[in-house]
């Protein structure tokens, strides 16, 4: 309250220069809100306008070449599709648990170092990630796979995932757990037969929201997996294609093969849409962090 | 060590499957901790080459030559201090306004459009970013932006130079746009924390929205809507593929926003795949670390502000 005090220097009269002000500031607010709106407008726009015409048969059966008509991405779908799928096995059970974890003991000063540590951890540059895989595995095993890959992107969700699933399950009613124990059911079988099952639709967004997430990533990939005109179905033997890296080396050439660049881009902008679409729909959305 | 000793407490006198539960909880929620840690020691012994080589001065170095084997970070370091300042003088502001059209003036249905479109900019990839910046974004810059700001502003240093697509003022301008959804949303969660009081009394007192707003919202929410630029900051820091298509990846000292540059996070990507040289290779992993460390320290403050906002509703 005292800063209400503290600052009123303006006297309280002139209640038209007041409501100029007022009105000055509140369409400030409607044009910050436009401005934002029209980078978002035109990069959809310019994407799709792009990458369509790229989107034929070859584009999507193809495998990339760097002449003539550009070939297709179907080698760099597949690796997305492995290397993601892996890092969502690896993360959806440490952030899960982890999240559970804070929300259930976590109201201690090691809960608030850990939370402390994934909010951290959310703003950490991919790129770092990226050399650290590249330091430990690659330097170590001597080559490239996917799997190396999907750890670095499950370093990436796993802070995400942790919080979502935080802040969903402390909003359990306290009366489930408290019925559950009086019940005589202990508390771990409690927390995952009771809490957990009451909190899945907001964990799900949590996991949708992340995996929509690491699925753009570059940075992480670009020396862990690196890239591949092949195909290669084995995450854990030599380099994977995967969407991001396909638009990465594709964009660097002119012409159509340029345009296949494009049109990964918009199967990229596609994916992540949809991915945040259906997390919407499966919970109402709170914001990103 | 309490953990530990908890554990055998509860394992002894209570239900032991609670607390093996909890004991392998705690162990998964120990992965990031760890990560932070391996960071740090991996990046360390990895940029020993450089560490030895060069010394302390690498901070203060702005030598890069290829030929010479001699690198300084002092490039790398200045590109993403002036990209990153710039970007968040550009989109700390409107952040913010969005976030007060969010919390102070929308509609909850305006408010949930809004705020989904402010999610998916938050959603684009980097890479998008990158190939819009470079092949849509520079072009429109070179022939609608640049010539009249040149015109007018030409006798200014900052703005001389030959505007080439990859510079300094399209990276920053690309990476304000990036970080727009960071800032808004969490400032959005700061001043959705404010409590109702806090406006009503205001409003009671015979306020215009405006006057409620930036004498009795923004005043309380400063540390939190500080904290949310901070994170804009760490966010534009850490930014890499973007920057790889509209920086230019150039490690000099420019002197002017039409000039080509580089930033840390940018110049490992571009340059760590064809670094043939472990010299050059050790030098990159620092500037990793100086990354990290920066952008650690960054987030830390920033969350720190946030997290004291939004917790304590009720501190003043």
């Amino acid at each position: 309250m005292s800063n209400v005090t503290q600052s009123n220097p303006r006297p309280a009269g002139n209640y038209r220069h007041r409501k100029l002000t007022n009105n000055i500031m509140t369409g400030l607010a409607y044009f910050c809100t436009l401005l934002a709106l029209i980078p978002l407008a035109a990069i959809i726009l310019e994407t799709v306008i792009k990458g369509l015409p790229a989107w034929d048969a070859e584009f999507f059966t193809g495998l990339p070449s760097t002449y003539g008509s550009g070939g297709g991405i179907k080698n760099a779908v597949v690796g997305s599709a492995i290397i993601l799928g892996i890092a969502v096995l690896m993360a959806i059970p440490t952030g899960v648990i982890s999240g559970v974890y804070l929300a259930e003991y976590g109201d201690n000063r090691l809960g608030n170092g850990l939370r402390f540590v994934a909010d951290v951890m959310t703003g950490a540059p991919s790129i770092v990630i990226g050399i650290l895989g590249y330091a430990v595995f690659v330097v170590a095993t001597g080559h490239s796979a996917g799997i190396f890959g999907s750890i670095a992107l499950a370093i990436l969700m796993v802070p995400v995932i942790t919080r979502a699933t935080e802040e969903i399950v402390r909003l359990v009613p306290g009366d489930l757990r408290e019925a559950s124990l009086a019940l005589g059911i202990p508390r771990w079988k409690t927390i995952i037969r009771i809490v957990v099952p009451t909190a899945i639709s907001g964990i799900v967004t949590g996991v949708i929201l992340a995996t929509a997430r690491a699925a753009g990533e570059t940075a992480p990939l670009l020396f862990t997996v690196g890239t591949s005109n092949y195909m290669n179905y084995n995450p854990f033997e030599g380099q994977m294609m995967t969407l991001p890296l396909a638009v990465y080396e594709q964009s660097s050439y002119r012409g159509e093969v340029l345009q296949t660049a494009w049109g990964g881009a918009l199967l990229l902008l596609v994916v992540i849409v949809a991915l945040n679409l259906i997390a919407r729909l499966a919970f109402r959305s709170r914001g990103i962090r | 060590m309490s953990a530990i000793s908890e554990f055998f407490k509860k394992f002894r006198r209570g239900n032991s499957g609670d607390a093996v539960f909890q004991l392998v909880a705690l162990v998964f929620s120990l992965v990031m901790p760890v990560t932070i840690l391996a960071i740090f020691i991996v990046l360390w012994q990895e940029s020993e080459i450089s560490r030895q080589e060069f010394g302390i001065s690498f901070l203060w170095d702005k030598t890069w030559s290829n030929s010479d084997q001699v690198f300084g970070a002092l490039t790398v370091i200045y590109g993403t201090l002036v990209t990153s300042a710039v970007a968040i003088l550009l989109a700390g502001p409107v952040g913010v306004g969005i976030a007060a059209f969010l919390t102070e003036i929308a509609s909850p249905r305006v408010n949930s459009v809004v705020g989904f479109f402010v999610e998916i900019l938050a959603a684009v990839p980097s890479i998008v970013y990158g190939i819009w910046g470079f092949f849509v974004f520079a072009v429109f810059l070179r022939d609608w932006i640049v010539p009249p700001i040149q015109f007018l502003f030409g006798w200014i240093p900052v703005f001389q130079g030959n505007f080439t697509l990859s510079t300094i003022f399209t990276a920053s301008l690309v990476l304000s746009v990036m970080i727009l959804p960071t800032v808004a949303a969490i400032s959005r969660d700061v001043l959705n924390a404010v409590p109702r009081d806090q406006r009503e009394a205001m409003l009671a007192l015979g306020s215009t929205r405006w006057e409620m707003f930036s004498m009795a919202v923004l005043p309380y929410a400063r540390g939190g809507v500080l904290g949310a630029i901070l994170l804009g900051v760490g966010r534009a820091m850490g930014e890499t593929i973007a920057l790889t298509y509209v920086l230019g990846n150039a490690q000099v000292l420019f002197t002017s926003f039409f000039q080509q540059g580089s930033s840390m996070a940018q110049a490992i990507a571009s340059l760590f795949g064809a670094s043939t040289s472990n010299v050059l290779r050790s030098s990159l992993l620092e500037i990793g670390l100086l990354l990290f460390v920066l952008t650690f320290l960054i987030n830390v403050g920033a969350r720190f502000l946030v997290t004291s906002m939004s917790n304590q509703p009720s501190r003043r």
